[in-house]
């Protein structure tokens, strides 16, 4: 049980039982990884330690030393080490491991520390329980249940703070139930760099706010919501729409960007609710950018696609693909596919590809990154296109050279996986003169050209994998089912792929990944159900070469420029 | 035994008819020949004599002050900060008032001999904001000793440097806890930092090493640089040195402040003696000995121990009047010295209300920043402020002790006990009071009895 | 932002005093507060952009610290300890006389304007109790009967109704 203290690891003591972690760990953090619970409010792993709360107050002990010999102490009774524990409790957030420290987190005094607190942190907090979003997933509630009296003695008046504050578009701010933990306003400026939370007045008439006439609108203000302990800071979008313990959770990426940030997807009957932040130290720590939640709304947006059309009429998905199939032909086909595509429809994407001796190219979609969690490359999944052999390149910065090509009628048709050629650079002459066989979720100009469509899923209708800006293969899961008339991209693609004359391959994930182990050298041996939830880095060198957008993010460093690139970069 | 003369050390020119707060008044009284001479020392020098005086700071938490420059990390190469705590606000203390707006030179002779010995360059003087015109005295007393160079860049012509700077606080409490007055004079809320790891010696302002020091104490460094170590340490008593201002206020003939040996004389003496005594027709009923964190002492109890004295252990057997004034005593008999503000409450007083008044001071001053002190500080202000105006249960005393209980030892700094003490031991001495508290609902209050809360 | 030149001279004076630029945030809110009375909405925006810092961190400071005012205050400032000391000699009777002839509240403004009488915390004085900070300056040993004669100087002091 007991692991030899090498180099960077010390042994600490906690209620009696032994553990070796790295310099620099909390007591928090070891006892978690013995399996015992230090309630906490303020402390967050991401944060610095404000140790304000006192709820993770612990009894702390060194071995006693002959002063005289500097040998440990014996206690002749139990024949180990007699340990001094200090009178006074200390926080454990701030304890650090030294060797020979000891814990404990059961005693009488401990118990009391946690009752005293939990009293004061209940004195003057309303009882909005039935009317608050927190309410199944407040820490409050948890550790009241756990750890206090179980009883009131308050019978003074509560402090009356304002309720219902709109902090900023997206944060409504409830200041009575606020248990001045700072967690906000140190997120705010340590991480978002956006100091723009404070603690008005004194005692316990402290109150969050923001500057007035400044508002909390900065692109991650919604990560205060999911580290506020309690009910204090939530969400305007979910406010009030749904009791967080009929929700179902499912492991998801943010597609706002290369970062793949990690997520989780709440919902409940078909329906979503709300997008949080899912931890991975690699990518995105514990948080993810507000533009991300907002995604699911497209599910249900205006315009969802929902039948199978031929030259606009109505019809089933078999003759669409047989109708496609014709179209696609005539030869001259340019295949336009996604970044925003997994790397399984990536693959198939490729297999259209081949079997039509086609050309291929995806869609740039470049803006500044943010530093933080939102990246340059505002497609999710563009090294999925390059690691599957769908594109050689980078997107080009236009889709004119297609464009030129339809003009000359070099090309005679185009299949488009899910992007808007208007939106992408084409006119609306271009549209019209080419036929156009288009998979998508959306109503669109090229939608509306095409000949041929064909409804496909949202990612969160569907499973699949993104590979992000560290080569990070990363799995999403499907949440909720697809909208009615859509059709899963896996199976369009491998019928259209098959009609024209391509190999006959499975619609379901795990069938194309025998097939993308065997084939895709950087994905060779790799199981799709052996990536792990947070993810698996792959081997980039391959493509060291080509300039990538992306500057730094929260947990990448860009590889240094390609020497040859250095001048004149396109 | 009658009580001793007072032994004016600090306060030798406190109440001099002519004497000046100007520098020429100050030189005229040999003012900074000790700077003089301590500049031609080596600081270690002037640290051990610190040392060996067996100074305990005058502020409150009575820490010894040679170990406190001990402490100091000297190798890390930051620069290192002296803060002059003249934050003077513990209820019942009002000697650094004094020291600044009639003595004003001796703290700045005081100041540069504390950095010369600590090697600081740059230092502060936190001065409470209620006393603008003392902050205008201590401005001009520094003027007038940087243009005879015993302060700027080139002090006595030796080289060494330092500057003093003034800063003024806006009627915070919290700013007298050092790492408070650190965060306020970093310009954000003083909320105190969580020690480990931000203790001042190493992590202080701007995170460098820092002393922070109470004005009566920075002038004792000057007599202790001008007589030695050794001398100061046999002034008062052992492990309690030197002279303390003494500050006496309330239900007493003549209150105000007096400088004796630590520990040469007793409650009673300065009570009944120096003070005159009760007011006329009244008897002592309770004194707070050291501030209004100190906890109280209830006339009549009697405290049984035993304690060293020189090399010997003897028993003592006191009532509130034989206590000596020193900090060991009064720490002995479960109160403390503190910061030498005492409390004097006649039986005009009803503790529950006195505890009131305490209590909402306290609650107040809170800072906010840890949850038992700002919701235990309030709590207990609203039940005494309950029982003061009509709705006092029995069980309020008990009630009041486990909220104190649940404070103290709890939180991030000392503001913590400062504010349960009095709760503990106002329901501990007085429970009789609070439990009958109730029961007088609706006895009109007389002339005699004041309005506390 | 129409400060003073005086007051900007003893800003700049005062900024170079601290390493950190962030550490004058008080003394440019009492050099403001003293020229004008109280801090507004611009001296708090002001004084964040001169010290690079948000305004929230002004903010948080000036609702933090009872000396410092977000709104004018009378003519005369009359501030009277209610702690211990000078409770037990008889403060709240102070406060309650000079309330009585100004015929106000606490806090707020009387209603000839002339002045706020508030409450405040120990002023370390309790050897001369009650005592009583007006403006600026310290009275001590302020019984009712002194804070009637205190009251009249006020009244005796103040300018000619036409004048103001």
């Amino acid at each position: 049980m007991t692991q030899p203290a090498t180099q960077d690891l010390i042994t600490v003591n906690i209620d009696g039982r032994e553990i070796a972690v790295p310099r620099g760990t909390n007591m928090i953090e070891a006892a978690l990884r013995l399996g015992i619970d230090v309630p906490h409010y303020c402390y967050h792993p991401k944060l610095s330690v404000a140790g304000n709360c006192r709820m993770c107050l612990v009894e702390m002990g060194m071995p006693a030393v002959d002063p005289a010999t500097k040998a440990p102490v014996i206690d002749p009774a139990t024949g180990r080490k007699r340990i001094n524990w200090i009178p006074r409790p200390t926080i454990a957030c701030s304890t650090n491991a030294v060797a020979g420290l000891h814990i404990r987190t059961t005693s009488p005094l401990v118990r009391d520390c946690r009752e005293g607190v939990m009293e004061f942190l209940l004195v003057n907090h309303p009882l909005d329980c039935p009317i608050c979003d927190q309410a199944g997933e407040c820490k409050l509630q948890e550790q009241a249940t756990g750890y206090g009296r179980g009883y009131s003695r308050y019978i003074e008046q509560k402090n009356a703070k304002p309720k219902r504050t709109l902090l900023g578009p997206r944060v409504m701010l409830d200041d009575e139930r606020c248990i001045l933990c700072s967690r906000c306003v140190r997120f705010c400026k340590e991480i978002a760099k956006d100091d723009v939370l404070g603690f008005t007045d004194r005692g316990s008439y402290s109150t969050l706010a923001c500057y007035p006439g400044r508002r909390l609108e900065n692109d991650y203000s919604l990560n205060t919501v999911d580290i506020c302990p309690v009910g204090a800071l939530t969400s305007t979008d979910f406010r009030f729409k749904m009791r967080v313990w009929f929700l179902r959770q499912t492991n998801s990426i943010d597609t706002g960007s290369s970062v793949g940030a990690n997520t989780v997807v709440w919902s409940r009957e078909g329906a979503v609710y709300r997008i949080t932040p899912r931890q991975n130290d690699e990518v995105n720590d514990t948080w993810m950018a507000d533009s991300g939640r907002v995604l699911y709304k497209a599910i249900r947006a205006h315009g969802r696609l929902d039948a199978v059309r031929v030259d606009g009429a109505q019809s089933a998905l078999e003759f669409a693909v047989r109708a496609a199939a014709g179209i696609l032909g005539v030869g001259g086909v340019a295949v336009v596919g996604s970044g925003r595509s997994s790397v399984e429809e990536q693959f198939l994407t490729r297999k259209l590809r081949d079997a039509l001796g086609a050309s291929a190219s995806l869609v740039s979609r470049v803006g500044k990154g943010d530093g933080l969690l939102v990246s340059a490359d505002r497609n999710p999944n563009v090294r999925g296109a390059l690691v599957t052999g769908l594109v050689a390149g980078l997107p080009a910065a236009s889709l004119d050279p297609l464009g030129a090509q339809i003009d000359s009628g070099a090309v005679k048709a185009v299949v488009s996986v899910g992007e808007d050629l208007a939106d992408a650079g084409l006119s609306a002459a271009q549209l019209a003169k080419v036929p156009i066989v288009y998979l998508g979720t959306h109503a669109n100009p090229t939608s509306a050209a095409a000949r041929v469509v064909i409804p496909t899923l949202t990612v969160f209708e569907k499973s699949g994998t993104f590979v992000n800006q560290q080569f990070r293969i990363q799995k999403f899961a499907n949440a909720v089912p697809g909208v009615a008339g859509a059709t899963d991209d896996l199976v369009a693609l491998a019928r259209l792929t098959a009609a024209v004359g391509g190999p006959s391959l499975g619609g379901d994930v795990r069938s194309i990944w025998k097939q993308i182990a065997a084939e895709v050298p950087a994905l060779a041996g790799v199981g799709y159900d052996g990536i792990p939830d947070t993810g698996l880095l792959l081997d980039g060198a391959p493509w060291a070469g080509l300039a990538f957008a992306e500057g730094p993010s929260l947990r990448f460093r860009p590889a240094d420029p390609p020497q040859k690139e250095a001048a004149g970069r396109g | 035994m009658p009580a001793p003369e007072q032994h004016r050390l600090i306060f030798r020119h406190i109440d001099e008819p002519g004497y000046s707060t100007d520098l020429a008044c100050y030189l005229r009284s040999g003012g900074y020949e000790v700077l003089r001479k301590s500049v031609r020392r080596r600081p270690e020098e002037l640290v051990d004599e610190v040392k060996k005086s067996g100074l305990r700071g005058r502020g409150g938490a009575g820490f010894p002050c040679g170990v406190k420059w001990t402490l100091l990390d000297r190798k890390s190469g930051k620069p290192i900060y002296l803060i002059v705590n003249a934050d003077e606000s513990e209820p019942g203390t009002f000697k650094d008032r004094y020291i600044i707006h009639r003595d004003p030179h001796q703290l700045v002779e005081g100041i540069m001999i504390t950095c010369f010995a600590n090697r600081v360059e740059r230092t502060f003087i936190y001065i409470r904001g209620e006393f603008p015109e003392g902050a205008k005295i201590l401005e001009t007393a520094i003027a007038e000793a940087r243009a005879a160079n015993f302060v700027g860049p080139n002090v006595l012509g030796t080289g060494y440097g330092c500057e003093i700077y003034l800063h003024r606080g806006a009627g915070a409490y919290i700013c007298g806890e050092e790492t408070g007055l650190i965060e306020s004079l970093e310009g954000k809320r003083p909320y105190p930092r969580i020690k480990p790891p931000y203790f001042p010696a190493v992590l202080g302002l701007y995170q460098c090493p820092t002393i922070v020091n109470n004005v009566e104490t920075i002038c004792h460094v000057k007599h202790i640089a001008d007589m030695g170590g050794d001398a100061f340490s046999k002034i008062g008593t052992p492990n309690n040195t030197g002279t303390r201002i003494l500050c006496v206020s309330g239900h007493v003939r003549r209150p105000g402040y007096y400088e004796f040996d630590v520990g040469k004389l007793t409650m009673g003496q300065l009570l009944n003696e120096v003070c005159g005594g009760p007011l006329a027709g009244r008897k002592f009923k309770a004194v707070i000995p050291g501030g209004a964190s100190a906890k109280v002492l209830r006339f009549g109890e009697r405290y049984k121990g035993r304690r060293k004295v020189g090399a010997e252990m003897l028993e003592y057997d006191w009532g509130v009047e034989d206590i000596p004034m020193d900090f060991d005593s009064l720490a002995m008999v479960g109160s403390m010295g503190g910061s030498g503000g005492v409390i004097v409450m006649d039986d005009s007083v009803s503790m529950v209300e006195a505890l009131g008044n305490i209590n909402a001071f306290y609650s107040h001053e809170s800072c906010g920043q840890c949850t038992p002190c700002r919701e235990g500080s309030l709590w207990m202000k609203k039940i005494t402020a309950r029982m003061a105006h009509g709705g006092a249960r029995p069980e309020d005393g008990t009630l009041l002790k486990s909220v104190a209980d649940q404070i103290a030892g709890r939180t991030i700094c000392a503001f913590g006990e400062a504010c349960a003490w009095p709760t503990q031991s106002f329901v501990a001495k007085f429970g009789d009071e609070f439990a009958e508290y109730g029961r007088q609902k609706g006895r009109p209050r007389s002339d005699s009895e004041p309005e506390l809360v | 932002m129409n400060l003073t030149p005086e007051t900007l001279r003893k800003i700049d004076e005062v900024i170079p005093h601290y390493p950190v630029k962030r550490s004058a945030v008080l003394p440019l809110l009492h050099f403001v507060q003293e020229e004008q009375g109280y801090i507004c909405d611009e001296a708090i925006e002001w004084i964040a952009a001169r010290l690079e810092i948000q305004p929230i961190n002004v903010y948080e400071l000036v609702t933090f610290y009872p000396m410092l005012r977000r709104k004018p205050v009378g003519r005369r400032h009359i501030r009277v300890c209610r702690t211990l000391s000078c409770a037990l000699m008889g403060g709240y009777r102070t406060c309650a006389e000079f309330q009585s002839q100004f015929n106000t509240g606490l806090g707020g403004v009387s209603p000839d304007g002339e002045v706020t009488v508030e409450f405040v915390e120990c002023l370390a004085s309790c050897g001369t109790a009650p005592v009583v900070m007006i403006d600026d300056r310290l009275h001590e040993h302020v019984d009712p009967a002194r804070a009637r004669a205190l009251s009249q100087e006020i009244k005796a002091a103040a300018p000619a109704a036409g004048a103001r």
